[in-house]
C-alpha cells in the first residue's frame, strides 16, 4: 500500500502524456499504529507491576537491659509455637514444649499443612477461652538453619489466615533437638 | 436528483490522529517509566501473597544474600547528606565529584576504606559479581549500624521524616543473618520494617 515514486519514468521532456503518475501522498498507518499501541500496552502494564511488594513487620521493643528478663505469660490453650527447621520443615505444638496440649506435629508449608492446623485453631481458641477477643497467639521460632523464604512463607500465613497475634522469638536447645530428631 | 449521490465508501480510514495519539502515549509511557538499574548483590525474593506496596520516598533498602548486606538510601540529597557524615564519622573527606557520584549510586556494599574506589568505579564495574565484599556488621566492626543512623539522620534533616527501612533478603538466605540485620534495627529501635517479597496467586 504505502508506495514510494522513485524515478519520474524516464523524465522525458517534451512529452506530457508520461506524466501520469500521481504522487501517492497516503501512507498506511495500520501497522505503525498497530507497533505503537502494543509498545503503549507495555510500558503501560510495565510501570504499574515493577513495584515490588513488601510485607510489614512488626518487632516488639528490645529491651536494652537482658538480665531484665520479663517474660509475658500467656495462656496454654492460646498459644501455638511454631518451629520452623532446615529442609522446610515445619513443626508446632500448643502450649508449653514440656507440657504441649497437642503436637508436637510435622506438617507442610502451604494450603494442605499448616494453614488447616491454623484455621481450625483460629476457630477453636476462641471457644475454648469464650471471649471473641482472647484469639490465637501464634509463636514463631525460625531454627539457624531455617530460610528467609520459610519466614516469610510463615508470616504470609498468618496473613492469610488474618492471626491477630504473632511474633517471632529465639528457638531453644530443646526445639532445636525435636526438630533435629528424625520421625 | 443526481447530485446527492456523493457517498463513495471509504476504503482507508485515516489513521494520522489515531497514530499521533498512540505516539504521544507512547512518548509518555517510555519517559515516565523508570529504567531497572542494575543491581550490585541480585537477589531472589520470596513471594507472599500480602500486596502491600513498597514506599517510595525516604526508604533505606538493606539487601541480604549470600551472607553479604548492601545498603541503598532513596533521594539524592540523602545520599549526599549520609555519605558526608559519615566521612566525618570515619575521617574521610569526600570531594564534590565523588558525593555527585555517590548520589546516583542505588546500593553498595563495600567498608568505609574501600568506598571511594568503589564511587570512582564506572557503573557496569561497580555491578560486578562478587567485586563488593558487603558492609561490615561485626559487632566490633558495625559499619551497617553507623550507615542506617546516619541515613536516619540525613532523612530528618531533609525531609523531615522517619526513615523507614526495607529487608530485601534472598530466599535462600539462612536465618540467622536476617536476624543479625533485624537485630542491628531493633537496637536503633526500629520496631517496624517491610519485607520486600515477589507477588504470588491468590489460591497459592
Amino acid at each position: 500500500m504505502a508506495e514510494l515514486n522513485t524515478g519520474d519514468g524516464g523524465g522525458k521532456k517534451g512529452d506530457g502524456k508520461v506524466r501520469s503518475k500521481k504522487g501517492n501522498s497516503k501512507v498506511d498507518l495500520t501497522a505503525m499504529v498497530d507497533l505503537a499501541f502494543l509498545l503503549i500496552t507495555f510500558f503501560m502494564l510495565t510501570t504499574s507491576l515493577s513495584k515490588p511488594q513488601s510485607m510489614d513487620l512488626g518487632m516488639p521493643d528490645k529491651d536494652p537491659d537482658p538480665t531484665k528478663n520479663t517474660t509475658i505469660d500467656v495462656a496454654d490453650n492460646r498459644s501455638m509455637t511454631i518451629l520452623l527447621g532446615d529442609n522446610d520443615q515445619v513443626k508446632w505444638y500448643m502450649g508449653q514444649f514440656a507440657t504441649p496440649l497437642e503436637g508436637p506435629e510435622q506438617v507442610v508449608y502451604g494450603k494442605e499443612g499448616i494453614r488447616k492446623e491454623l484455621l481450625s485453631k483460629m476457630t477453636s481458641v476462641p471457644q475454648v477461652t469464650g471471649d471473641p477477643k482472647k484469639g490465637l497467639i501464634v509463636i514463631i521460632k525460625p531454627s539457624k538453619k531455617s530460610t528467609y523464604k520459610n519466614l516469610v512463607d510463615i508470616l504470609d500465613e498468618m496473613a492469610i489466615c488474618k492471626v491477630p497475634t504473632y511474633a517471632i522469638v529465639d528457638i531453644t536447645k530443646e526445639e532445636v533437638d525435636l526438630l533435629e530428631k528424625p520421625e | 436528483m443526481a447530485k446527492v449521490k456523493t457517498q463513495k465508501k471509504a476504503a482507508a480510514i485515516d489513521m494520522t490522529a489515531m497514530c499521533d495519539v498512540a505516539f504521544l502515549l507512547l512518548t509518555f509511557f517510555i519517559l515516565t517509566a523508570t529504567a531497572k538499574q542494575p543491581e550490585p548483590l541480585p537477589v531472589d525474593t520470596p513471594s507472599s501473597t500480602v500486596q502491600t506496596k513498597l514506599p517510595e520516598s525516604d526508604l533505606a533498602t538493606l539487601t541480604v544474600g549470600k551472607g553479604k548486606v548492601f545498603f541503598g538510601v532513596t533521594g539524592k540529597e540523602v545520599r549526599v547528606r549520609t555519605l558526608e557524615l559519615m566521612g566525618v564519622k570515619y575521617g574521610v573527606a569526600f570531594s564534590p565529584e565523588e558525593r555527585q557520584k555517590f548520589s546516583l549510586i542505588d546500593g553498595f556494599g563495600v567498608p568505609m576504606a574501600n568506598l571511594k574506589q568503589v564511587i570512582a568505579m564506572t557503573s557496569t564495574e561497580r555491578n560486578q559479581k562478587d567485586l563488593q565484599p558487603g558492609i561490615p556488621k561485626d559487632s566490633l566492626d558495625n559499619q551497617l549500624k553507623e550507615w542506617i543512623y546516619n541515613a536516619r539522620i540525613a532523612t530528618k534533616e531533609i525531609a523531615g521524616k522517619e526513615l523507614k527501612v526495607a529487608i530485601k533478603g534472598d530466599a535462600k538466605q539462612e536465618y540467622p543473618e536476617i536476624k543479625k540485620v533485624m537485630d542491628i534495627l531493633q537496637d536503633q529501635q526500629i520496631n517496624q520494617f517491610n519485607l520486600v517479597t515477589g507477588l504470588r496467586g491468590k489460591d497459592f
